[in-house]
């Protein structure tokens, strides 16, 4: 809500200041829009697809209790091709937490959740092209796997 | 020898909008049947998007004027000077900042990005923000800290955040060999 509410102040401040100006930036706005919206339409039927694919007990069920490195790639995995958005993400690992998966497995799950989206890849591709988003989403990849070791050896989760 | 290249490229370009039709098309007749005849799992299917949509129907418009505005507002100078390669490290901290007070995620990072590129921000700075935006959201990270305790996040946040700016780096300097350009 604050989000509409800072673009309607700066929209109407703008007006203020400058109509044409203003009107060339609602133009502009338009046009960015219209651009990314085939994208962003597959990417919504995508989301609706995996979700019913993937619901949360489901990701519960496939998330291990361990914390050795094929446990963490396999975190890793789930967390990259399903999309929660963090509102219900960060509850989903409380949940987690609760049950006794390790921090390990939930920094893999959490992070690659967050830097790497196969649904928005459609969306990545349109901006970045199908390489570069490629690479982006497996460097988000291995960060979300060193997070995860880093994090386990502070715990005290992996031991050397 | 440079026309049927160009040929080509179209002719891909416009199989793929045909397969994207394909699959718009195939879904929401699957959704209309569905709703229809009472199918459940397509009505599940429906539903998510419908939320979905509804809540990123608010966020992208105000996010879209916001970019607009900043297009007309902003001068190049300014993004050049403190996003550019005059910017230094300090840019760095800039889109680090930028990403953490933003709404949306990377659907609403992803245009900023572009916007910022051609407003004559750096690639490793652009790359840095769109990393970050996945990651030091402020309003998330406050959730998360509640439900996994302030040393996790703050870890996450102390080992990410250096990685993802190493990895912006590298990944300018690759680029810049290869002509790349942010649509």
């Amino acid at each position: 809500m604050w989000f509409a509410f800072i673009a309607a102040v700066l929209l109407i401040l703008s007006f203020c200041l400058d109509r044409p100006k203003t009107k060339k930036a609602v133009i502009l706005a338009y046009k960015r829009f219209i651009f990314i919206l085939p994208s962003f339409l597959i990417m919504l039927i995508l989301i609706s697809v995996i979700l019913f694919l993937f619901p949360q007990e489901k990701i519960i069920a496939y998330l291990n209790y361990g914390s050795n490195i094929v446990n963490i790639i396999l975190a890793a995995l789930i967390g990259s091709i399903t999309a929660v958005p963090g509102f219900i993400a960060f509850p989903l690992a409380g949940i987690l937490k609760e049950q006794g998966i390790s921090y390990t497995i939930i920094a893999s799950f959490t992070t690659t959740l967050m830097m790497v989206g196969t649904i928005t890849f459609p969306v990545e591709t349109t901006y970045l092209g199908k390489k570069v988003a490629l690479i982006r989403n497996v460097i988000g990849f291995v960060i979300a796997i060193v997070v995860a070791l880093l994090i386990g050896l502070y715990f005290g989760e992996i031991v050397l | 020898m440079k026309k049927p290249i160009e040929q080509k490229g179209e002719k891909k370009k416009s199989l793929f909008k045909y397969v994207n039709l394909t699959i718009v098309l195939v879904y929401s007749a699957f959704i209309a049947y569905s709703y229809l005849f009472k199918v459940s799992s397509g009505i599940r299917m429906g539903t998510t998007l419908i939320s979905f949509l509804s809540s990123m129907g608010k966020i992208l418009p105000c996010a879209f004027i916001i970019i607009g505005l900043f297009e007309v507002w902003v001068p190049r100078e300014r993004v050049e000077k403190h996003l550019g390669h005059q910017g230094g490290w300090k840019g760095y901290i800039w889109a680090i900042i930028l990403a953490g007070t933003m709404a949306g995620g990377l659907l609403v990072a992803l245009p900023v990005s572009s916007a910022l590129y051609h407003k004559g921000a750096r690639l490793s700075v652009v790359f840095t923000f769109l990393g970050a935006s996945a990651v030091v959201r402020i309003p998330m990270t406050l959730f998360e800290a509640s439900f996994l305790g302030v040393e996790f996040t703050a870890l996450r946040w102390l080992i990410s955040i250096p990685l993802i700016i190493i990895s912006s780096h590298f990944l300018e300097k690759y680029l810049t060999k290869k002509q790349f350009d942010i649509k």
